[in-house]
């Protein structure tokens, strides 16, 4: 198995540096002999394919060696157990480096198959050297899986148990999590390298952006859902009750989204008007060098310290990759700079690609932050010797402003006619939203939204959004009844069928509205509370009233092999949820604790010391969340295991029967508990961020799905494109 | 606008930017200090003490978490007297972050950690490997 998976790995790196090689020889031997040009490029394709394939089965091989927990291998030893549930063990090979970097390969081969394979003969001037890129890449990462992290190294001595898979990480949504995020990186790398082989080819139109929109958009749509799945798994599973932290790794998924976000906005001036071609191939670059950056933050160790960045395996090579990525973009887009410029400018400040100029602007200016605020410890450390991490209430200061005039430009975007809206259009278009924002205004003041000032700025800009929104939809929906006859509501429903994108981009406007409102109320009028209590206590949190009933003590066990294992022990607390004198709902938050392999922990302790997760007790609702975590008093319980440890470290064998002794501490702990730390958070409005993310990728899945007559439309787009490539302006028409 | 104008006001504009989020940041940033250079703390100013918790020091009393902080690679270590959030990751041997000013006891007595502030390595980030079960062959 273990000379499978090399010899795998080691021809798929060969076939990726051999197709690169193939797609760059058909590029400069086209010009002179097209049909030997042709053939090289016809033997890059197949290395192409013949790299997904490769790549597919190394994966499947991981995977087989994770599901049948093969503890020769030192990753499997490493990341999994047989007492981890298979659906963990399926997706435990993300959780190691070697797996991620196996998984982030494999999917860049299958989309760059996928491409090659829609594209067919077309763009035969700009795919050779889009190829090259994508199977560079690919051999780029395949070099750091053969030579420098493989995944398929066996272990001298086989260990008896696996570490297992982090409790933290045995969470549903952690199981897609990342596979959404490399998904989302290895998608947008398709128009990073197609831009690259634009501008190498000259043929700065818009094909390149037509050939790559959906998987762009495709991109966005993966990097959104990981994005807010990592949220959902920090709120309900972290145990510190927030959804996002600003942590590296968090940011390292949302620069390239935000940056995607700008350049899905602006490639549509330059398909209807021609322009912002520098502006666009820059972002798609900047985003394609940020999908890797991202995944360099994660390996590198660079964030931890500088230090430690020497000491990282990868950190070098991805160094290296991110310079010759970087400085090839920059160097590319000097190098055509005169066939990048643009013929036509801004006629007007209002006009509705003024205002995707500005919100672009912004975005990126939002990018530079987030950038600046994940590299500051680093900046800090060399400037003073000393690192120096941001306070989290310096990300507030700038996001929150920032993102806030993202949102209102978002409603003043779509409402802006192309090259110029005079005054009494505008007032035409903005009446409608602005009555939403009246009303909107008004149900907040009622619910005493308005008390803080970024809570109702977020109301406006948001009801403003909404308000847009709204009357785009129905306007379309009148305009087609009108001409068709149709009833209003078959209208509505043909006229988005039949404008996905643009009715998916407004879902997506709509969704963002609802979830920069929610983000306002939940951190704005969040209420929490740390109170220690015994069994009997009662407590009050926002409106709540809580009554600790009574202690939880128990286990579970799973089958390994032939024996039953503990796999954990489960302490929590029964609590009873009152609400103006009404029991509404019982609660139950409890801690888990996994078994460490570590045996000098002592006999029974080794059961309460290794990793340990919060389940936190959720009572979600329209108006609002309560949040209930625990931890039982650690002396306490310190005692009890120290004595029991003790007694067992005498007898002959103390680990013959450490599970059951640990079993019984469950079950002393249930009879006779200690004090419990509670810590309660109240929120408004969270539940709005998840209805909210949910509406923005249903958007993006409706602009993404291909229409009936996809084919007949991208003929006649395709025909577009050439027609403002020559003439330099915009067809007349939709 | 002509090139030039809209270059100068380009540029202008990234340098304010640059100059607002440098200013912003070293103000709205502590000094991250080992234990071991937390000797000479001043009272009533806020270090980020970062390095690893040392095994068997980790304490429960009440609301607040009593725990000792050594050097990364050193032997110097300091007390710490914390209350607020404690993330799941932390655990003996496990590096920290966390906001400390010098406590009630002066010199030599525990920091006090702010509420809330502590941080431990994200479980998600990948280890270099260090902490494999066993050795390897190939």
């Amino acid at each position: 198995m273990a000379l499978l998976g090399h010899g795998l790995l080691a021809l798929a790196l060969a076939v990726a540096l051999y197709g690169a090689g193939a797609s760059i020889a058909a590029a400069r031997i086209a010009a002179t002999d097209g049909p030997r040009g042709a053939a090289w490029q016809r033997s890059g394709r197949r290395a192409a394919y013949a790299l997904a394939a490769l790549l597919t089965a190394s994966f499947l091989l991981l995977e087989v060696l994770f599901v049948r927990t093969d503890l020769r291998f030192e990753v499997v030893a490493d990341h999994s157990s047989a007492t981890t549930p298979l659906l963990y063990r399926i997706a435990a090979p993300w959780s190691s480096q070697e797996g991620s970097l196996l998984l982030w390969a494999w999917f860049l081969s299958l989309w760059t198959a996928l491409i090659l394979w829609r594209l067919g003969r077309r763009m035969s001037d700009v795919v050779p050297w889009a190829q090259a890129v994508l199977l560079a890449l690919a051999g780029a990462f395949l070099a750091m899986l053969t030579f420098l992290t493989p995944p398929f190294t066996t272990l001298d001595q086989v260990p008896i148990a696996g570490v297992g898979l982090s409790p933290l990480l045995q969470y549903p949504s952690m199981m897609i999590h990342p596979p959404m995020l490399y998904g989302g990186y290895t998608l947008f790398a398709v128009p990073f390298a197609f831009a690259v082989g634009a501008l190498i080819a000259g043929r700065v139109g818009a094909e390149w952006i037509q050939a790559t929109r959906r998987f762009a958009l495709g991109a966005w749509l993966l990097l959104g859902i990981g994005l807010v799945l990592g949220a959902r798994w920090s709120y309900a599973e972290l145990g510190w009750g927030g959804y996002w932290g600003w942590d590296a790794v968090e940011n390292a998924g949302l620069m390239p989204w935000v940056l995607g976000t700008a350049f899905l906005h602006s490639v549509m001036i330059q398909e209807k008007r021609g322009m912002l071609r520098t502006w666009n191939v820059s972002l798609i670059l900047g985003v394609g060098v940020l999908c890797v950056l991202g995944t360099f933050i994660v390996r590198s160790g660079v964030l931890s310290s500088i230090h430690a960045f020497g000491a990282s395996t990868l950190g070098i090579p991805f160094l290296l990759l991110l310079v010759v990525m970087a400085g090839g973009s920059i160097a590319l887009v000097t190098w055509r700079r005169d066939v990048l410029r643009s013929e036509h400018r801004i006629d007007s400040l209002l006009s509705r690609e003024a205002f995707f100029l500005a919100g672009n602007v912004v975005l990126v200016a939002l990018v530079v932050v987030i950038l600046w605020g994940t590299f500051f410890p680093l900046i800090g450390e060399l400037i003073t010797g000393q690192q120096r991490p941001l306070e989290t209430v310096w990300w507030g200061r700038f996001v929150g402003p920032l993102a806030l005039i993202v949102t209102l430009l978002m409603g003043l975007g779509p409402l802006a006619a192309w090259r110029r809206t005079t005054g009494a259009h505008a007032w035409r278009q903005v009446r409608g939203p602005l009555a939403v924002v009246v009303v909107a205004v008004v149900a907040a003041g009622i619910l005493g939204g308005l008390a803080r000032v970024d809570v109702a700025i977020a109301v406006v800009a948001g009801g403003f959004v909404l308000g847009a929104v709204g009357q785009e939809l129905q306007r379309g929906a009148r305009a087609r009844r009108g001409a068709s006859g149709e009833p209003l509501p078959l209208a509505l429903v043909r006229q988005v069928a039949r404008n996905r994108r643009r009715y998916g981009g407004y879902l997506v406007h709509a969704g963002i509205a609802v979830l920069v409102i929610a983000v306002a109320a939940s951190s704005g009028f969040k209420e929490q509370r740390r109170i220690h209590a015994e069994v009997g206590d009662r407590f009050s949190v926002g409106g709540y009233d809580l009554r600790y009933e009574k202690a939880i003590g128990d286990w579970e066990t799973s089958r390994d092999g032939g024996s039953e294992q503990l796999r954990k022990i489960i302490l929590g607390a029964r609590v009873g949820v009152y609400r103006d004198g009404r029991r509404i709902e019982t609660i139950e938050p409890t801690r888990e604790y996994y078994p460490s392999t570590d045996t000098s922990l002592g006999p029974v302790s080794r059961f309460f010391l290794g990793e340990a997760a919060t389940e936190v007790a959720l009572d979600t609702g329209a108006t609002r969340d309560l949040w209930v975590a625990m931890a039982p008093d650690g002396d306490a319980l310190a005692a009890v295991l120290t004595a029991i440890d003790k007694r067992l470290e005498k007898t002959e064998a103390p680990f013959a029967n450490s599970a059951q002794a640990a079993v019984n501490v469950a079950a002393f702990y249930r009879a006779r508990p200690s004090a419990i730390t509670f810590q309660v958070i109240v929120a408004p409005g969270v539940t709005w961020i998840w209805i909210g993310s949910l509406l923005a990728l249903l958007g993006g899945l409706l602009a993404i799905w291909p229409a009936a007559d996809a084919q007949t439309r991208r003929v006649r787009a395709g025909y577009r494109a050439r027609v403002v490539r020559d003439l330099g302006r915009a067809p007349a028409g939709d | 606008m002509s090139r030039t104008l809209r270059l100068t006001f380009a540029i202008s504009a990234a340098v304010v930017l640059a100059g607002v989020l440098l200013y912003t940041s070293f103000a709205g940033s502590a000094e991250a200090r080992q234990p071991s250079e937390l000797r000479e703390a001043k009272a009533g100013v806020d270090y980020r003490l970062t390095g690893v918790v040392v095994p068997g020091t980790v304490k429960r009393q009440g609301e607040k978490l009593l725990f000792h902080v050594r050097d990364r690679k050193g032997q110097a270590s300091v007390p710490v007297s914390y209350s607020g959030q404690v993330p799941d990751p932390f655990r003996e041997g496990r590096e920290v972050i966390v906001t400390v000013r010098q406590g009630p006891e002066g010199k030599g007595g525990a920091f006090t950690g702010k509420p809330d502030s502590l941080v431990t390595k994200c479980p998600s980030k990948f280890d270099d490997g260090s902490e494999s079960a066993a050795t390897k062959t190939s």
